[in-house]
């Protein structure tokens, strides 16, 4: 479904991704973890399309196209959809119309009739119990005045909605207590299946004991420096990034 | 009184040094302004005495002063001898069919929802057929008058009753009220005059027919709305359509009365052809809009939304003189390209327990300049008035302006005065968001400024909000990205 090859970005001339290899399948769900500042939202805000950074080397191929080619909004109607980490409020626009208006562009860019209110609203009240969304969140502005546990739930409710492809969470369980993180990773358990995808970035091995990853890579430096199973998350809760930096120090010598 | 008339044209015709000419006597007066233009004016209107002197005497007023100069706009000095005061309505050659329509108008019409029909009518296109408006207008003008409601052109009114014109003309704008005010008393073309009986309320939006009816009003319009005790009326002027008018000075003015109890709505969109992207061309457009609560307990409400003209000088008030009377103003201006906006109220407590409302948002894109102007004043009888203002600027551009001038007079101690202002620019960050939801950027600005506009525009009749949301983005496409 993805893969990337060598991918290289950077912001203001600092180079932040260092290369990056990576090849995700539909089914699949890879954590990518990593120390502060390895570059883990970096890689997330290049796939969805963040302009501030610069791709300077690699390709991206999504569903065998070629994503750098596409603007932020193609690429979410071909089928990305990014959790942010901070999201964004829009004072005056409910939640209800936001999307309604995001399902039908992307429904209109897919050949398909935009949603009747009626059929739309059912659509809504379905997703909305995936994530124990509040029926009252949905006619108020967008994450305007939104604790950080009903912006993530938010978050995922509208993925829930919009059915995309591939899923990136940029670390969507941050300043979440435990029985948020269970609602979100609960509503995303439910959304996996085997045509669909999910990238979950994080810091903590914390949400991988609610959304188990098959694969789990550790980014350091702007780099995949370990790749391997659950077992390595667990590890790394135990050891924390030291001794990873070590191996990749004692890599480049 | 036809005799008047023409007695009246052969004096104008003799002492006018251009002169008359036997072509244009039937359809205009020649460029320029003086008292022989005014009395043609009026006698070609077949206008009383009185009125006549009405105008002569606003004339006189304004030949003695000067232009304003403080509001925050820049154009070249108005040369008011090189207008046309009068031209009756032309009889364009009719396009037979909306084929014969420019693409580009009928585009707009398109994007803004506007029926096939409504379409037909604003272009002016000739139609045989008994049009269903037209049925709609009768039944309308039927149910009004069974109220006692009067809703007619100004020049009607002024024929059908001239003891209502004459006893509210000038009464809430006096004729030497400002220079454009003065000026418009002296010409003015024609307009619309609508008066609600005691206790009446009027059952329709006066929109729904006035949309129907409105016909070419001319650059300088009248508008006069007299609301009797406990009397209602929600009414809108103006059209979200574009405008296109070869008058390049608009100079219009509104009165409204509201006796005791009564309530007027007053709505408007503007959508004046603005000018080119570069800034040339555009209407200027003058206006002086006033409301006075004379009675107890009234209120007046003005809901503007105004997204045309190159430049607008415009501050609807509200002259709260009646105890408990409540004055609102709703405000979204846009400006793109080279357009400049000097608009705002004037809110004057003079009665005891008066209150006052003011929401402008004001969105700025392009060049354009985009200021608030506003006046709370609270005079020294207002008892416990209260006033409650919040002004918003949103930036669209890194060449735009938005500035803001309130002025607050207070001379009563128990007053509440509240002001609140922001400002800020259209957020990178949230057009992105709206992008990776698979929202392209034209719809994100139109969905994030409908959003920063929407305590205005809920003001609005249920079909104008509609469209006048399209509107907004119609008048920003392009301005991001």
């Amino acid at each position: 479904m993805l893969i990337i090859k060598n991918l290289k970005a950077s912001i203001e001339n600092n180079e932040i991704l260092n290369g990056i290899d990576l090849e995700v399948n539909a089914g699949e769900v890879h954590a990518i973890m990593g120390p502060n500042g390895s570059g883990k939202s970096t890689l997330a805000s290049v796939l969805a399309g963040r302009e501030e950074f610069e791709v300077t080397d690699g390709t991206i191929v999504f569903e065998g196209k070629d994503l750098m080619e596409m603007e932020p909004e193609e690429r979410a109607k071909e089928g990305i959809f990014m959790a942010f980490q901070y999201p964004v409020e829009i004072p005056g626009v409910s939640t209800t119309n936001f999307l309604k208006t995001a399902l039908n562009q992307i429904r209109e860019y897919r050949g398909l009739q935009p949603l009747d209110a009626v059929s739309f609203l059912t659509h809504l009240r379905e997703k909305m119990k995936l994530v124990e969304m509040d029926q009252s969140l949905l006619s108020r502005a967008l994450n305007e005045g939104f604790s950080g546990g009903e912006k993530k739930r938010n978050e995922i409710f509208q993925m829930a909605v919009l059915e995309p492809k591939l899923s990136i969470l940029d670390e969507t369980d941050s300043g979440l207590d435990i029985d948020a993180l269970k609602i979100v990773a609960n509503g995303v358990n439910q959304l996996r299946s085997k045509d669909k995808a999910v990238i979950v970035v994080t810091h903590y091995q914390r949400l991988l004991n609610f959304i188990i990853p098959d694969f789990v890579h550790v980014l350091y430096q702007g780099k995949i420096v370990k790749s391997g199973t659950r077992e390595l998350a667990l590890e790394l809760e135990e050891k924390g990034y030291d001794w990873i930096k070590e191996e990749y120090k004692s890599t480049l010598v | 009184m036809k005799e008047n008339d023409n007695i009246l044209e052969e004096i104008t015709q003799s002492e006018y040094k251009y002169g008359w000419t036997s072509n244009f006597e039937m359809d205009s007066a020649p460029k320029g302004l003086n008292e022989d233009i005014i009395r043609f004016i009026s006698a070609r209107k077949e206008e009383p005495e009185w009125l006549l002197e009405w105008r002569l005497k606003a004339f006189r007023h304004w030949l003695k002063m000067n232009e304003p100069k403080w509001p925050n706009v820049k154009y070249p000095k108005i040369d008011f001898q090189d207008i046309i005061y009068y031209a009756a309505p032309k009889q364009k050659v009719k396009p037979k069919s909306l084929d014969e329509v420019d693409p580009e108008l009928l585009e707009t019409f398109e994007k803004l929802g506007i029926s096939l029909q409504e379409q037909q009518r604003l272009t002016g296109v000739a139609v045989d057929a008994v049009m269903d408006s037209i049925a709609v207008a009768t039944t309308f003008k039927e149910k009004l008058g069974e109220l006692g409601v009067i809703f007619s052109s100004f020049s009607e009114a002024v024929q059908v009753h001239p003891e209502l014109v004459k006893k509210y003309l000038g009464s809430v704008v006096p004729m030497n009220d400002n220079y454009y005010a003065a000026l418009n008393s002296a010409v003015f073309s024609d307009g619309s005059f609508c008066y609600i009986p005691k206790g009446v309320r009027c059952p329709m939006e006066l929109s729904t027919y006035f949309r129907i009816n409105a016909a070419n009003t001319g650059q300088f319009e009248r508008t006069l709305i007299v609301a009797e005790d406990n009397a209602y009326v929600s009414y809108l002027e103006g059209c979200t359509a574009p405008m296109r008018d070869e008058n390049q000075l608009h100079a219009a003015v509104v009165e409204i009365y509201a006796a005791d109890n009564a309530e007027v709505k007053y709505s408007t969109v503007q959508n004046w052809y603005p000018g080119d992207k570069s800034g040339k061309g555009g209407i200027y457009n003058f206006v002086t809009k006033r409301g006075l609560c004379a009675g107890h307990h009234s209120k007046i409400s003005w809901t503007q939304v105004e997204t045309g003209s190159a430049i607008t000088w415009k501050y609807p008030s509200c002259i709260l003189k009646g105890d408990h009377s409540i004055g609102e103003f709703y405000s979204v201006a846009v400006t793109n390209n080279y357009q400049q906006a000097d608009t705002g109220t004037k809110m004057i407590h003079i009665g005891k327990n008066t209150k006052s409302r003011i929401v402008s948002k004001g969105i700025s894109a392009g060049k354009s300049q985009n200021s608030y102007r506003g006046l709370v004043k609270v005079m020294k009888r207002a008892e416990n008035s209260r006033n409650f203002s919040q002004c918003d600027s949103l930036l669209m551009s890194d060449t735009c302006g938005a500035h803001t001038f309130p002025y607050i007079e207070v001379s009563n101690k128990s007053a509440h005065v509240e002001h609140e202002a922001t400002t800020s620019k259209i957020g990178e960050d949230q057009l992105f968001y709206c992008n990776q939801r698979g929202i392209d950027t034209e719809t994100a600005v139109a969905l994030i400024v409908n959003g920063y506009a929407k305590e205005v525009l809920s003001k609005l009749p249920m079909e104008f909000a509609v469209e006048a949301q399209k509107l907004l983005a119609i008048t920003l496409e392009g301005s991001v990205g």
